[in-house]
């Protein structure tokens, strides 16, 4: 029994990416992430001070994420704007999936804003929103030991797939089991992993090692990305 | 034998392996992991001797002392005014560091410095919770009237003054515009409007092009250009 992915992709096979940086001139820094069909924005602001004071950290700055859907990205039933309890839950884990690469000791008391936004989606929209925001964070100067990058593993039909697509997702009631990782490539060290669906421990270890060359490839993207700001 | 993995002024990104190797050494901009000299901030890279650092290309201003900043009134209090210099952190323009003249206290601050005023600053002191401090009591410090302020990124700053001021210089006389340029990358420009434009638009070049070499001589070519 092998299963045909609908795109005719290999199973560890990512979708077309387009990375790019600068696209929003206001902001301190800012990227575009595309894979497929799914589409993210990034902009950050800052480091700046923080009101209200209680929320400040003398120690190191704070990093606050907030991820967002527009209103027409989604399959078309209109995507209602506004903190919901999945994009709450989606900030919070870019929050936490790109806060280990950061080194905000420098600016005690201070605020990084990310705003993560997304005009399109088609399944893997916060691994998209992650590897923006990573992005986005580097063209803004800040010190970071490394990029973040993030895809999503699934089993579709008990076969291992990378980076599922709506149409994926959708197959068979939502059946599939759909993994979002975060990784930073050169530790190697995970800073996202959530599972909806079921997985086996043996399957879940046999995703992880399937993502991690690709992830090495969305870095190597991102870095190239950063690279053409500055060298056309 | 370590392995140098790019060259001196190349552009670096977080994440980068550098150098391979126990031969070369991290600085600003770069750490050590195992073996690998790894990139840990997008900029400039310079090589000295064995030392691996990368010039920032990017970034919020940091206030260092004696810098030259410009910054605008956003309240003002008891004590004196706080400043907005581009910078994480505000900074205060105390009483005593405001004016020459005598100041009593209680009498209404905002004759001297209003509020959204533009001030050239000195900074004075940066303690280790950055609260900064400035003076506008010196040479060339002082209130902007007119002009026009432009913002750059601080970290082209360096380009735009150039080595011992040439670039400015250079912009002011094939402009006539007086240019203040603040270390925080507030600009201020006075001169005709036509050339105000012209000038404006060569700081923006610098900006654009300020990881490249030969930045004068380009710049010269487009103000004469410009001018015909």
């Amino acid at each position: 029994m092998t299963f045909k992915r609908p795109s005719k992709r290999k199973n560890d096979e990512p979708r077309k990416i387009e990375a790019e940086v600068g696209v929003i001139k206001k902001a301190d820094g800012s990227a575009r992430f595309k894979i497929g069909d799914t589409e993210a924005l990034a902009a950050v602001y800052g480091p700046r001070e923080l009101h209200p004071r209680f929320l400040q950290d003398p120690k190191k700055g704070i990093l606050r994420c907030s991820y967002s859907m527009m209103p027409f990205s989604g399959d078309g039933s209109r995507v209602r704007p506004g903190p919901s309890r999945r994009s709450k839950e989606i900030s919070l884990v870019s929050e936490k999936a790109l806060i280990p690469v950061l080194d905000l000791s420098d600016y005690p008391n201070t605020v990084v804003d990310v705003f993560i936004e997304l005009p399109q989606t088609d399944a893997g929209s916060r691994c998209a929103g992650i590897c923006a925001a990573s992005m986005a964070l580097a063209d803004a100067g800040l010190v970071m030991k490394d990029m973040v990058a993030a895809i999503s593993v699934g089993m579709v039909r008990d076969t291992l797939v990378v980076d599922l697509d709506g149409d994926e997702e959708h197959l068979d009631d939502n059946e599939a089991a759909d993994i979002p990782i975060a990784m930073i490539p050169s530790t190697k060290e995970i800073t996202l992993l959530q599972m909806d669906g079921i997985v086996s421990k043996k399957n879940l270890k046999k995703a992880i090692e399937l993502v991690i060359p690709v992830l090495a490839d969305i870095a190597q993207a991102q870095r190239n990305a950063l690279l053409n700001r500055y060298n056309r | 034998m370590g392995e140098l993995l790019a060259k001196e002024k190349e552009v670096v990104v977080p994440g980068q392996v550098l150098a391979k190797g126990m031969d070369f050494l991290p600085s600003h901009g770069t750490y050590r992991l195992g073996e690998e000299v790894i990139v840990n901030r997008l900029g400039v890279l310079s090589v000295e001797g064995k030392v691996l650092k990368t010039t920032p290309l990017a970034g919020r201003y940091i206030p260092k002392n004696d810098d030259i900043v410009i910054g605008k009134i956003f309240d003002i209090l008891m004590s004196g005014w706080r400043l907005d210099i581009e910078s994480a952190y505000s900074a205060m323009l105390p009483l005593k560091d405001a004016s020459f003249d005598y100041i009593a206290k209680g009498s209404d601050l905002s004759k001297y410095f209003a509020l959204d005023d533009y001030v050239v600053l000195k900074i004075v002191n940066v303690t280790s919770q950055n609260l900064v401090d400035v003076s506008a009591k010196g040479q060339g410090l002082r209130k902007l009237r007119g002009g026009r302020i432009i913002r750059v990124n601080s970290a082209k700053v360096p380009r735009i003054i150039g080595k011992k001021g040439s670039m400015v210089s250079l912009i002011k006389e094939a402009t006539d515009c007086k240019i203040v340029v603040g270390q925080n990358g507030l600009v201020w420009l006075q001169g005709s409007p036509e050339m105000e434009v012209l000038a404006v638009k060569a700081i923006k070049m610098i900006e654009d092009l300020a990881h490249k070499q030969g930045l004068t001589q380009q710049v010269s070519d487009f103000l004469k250009g410009e001018k015909k």
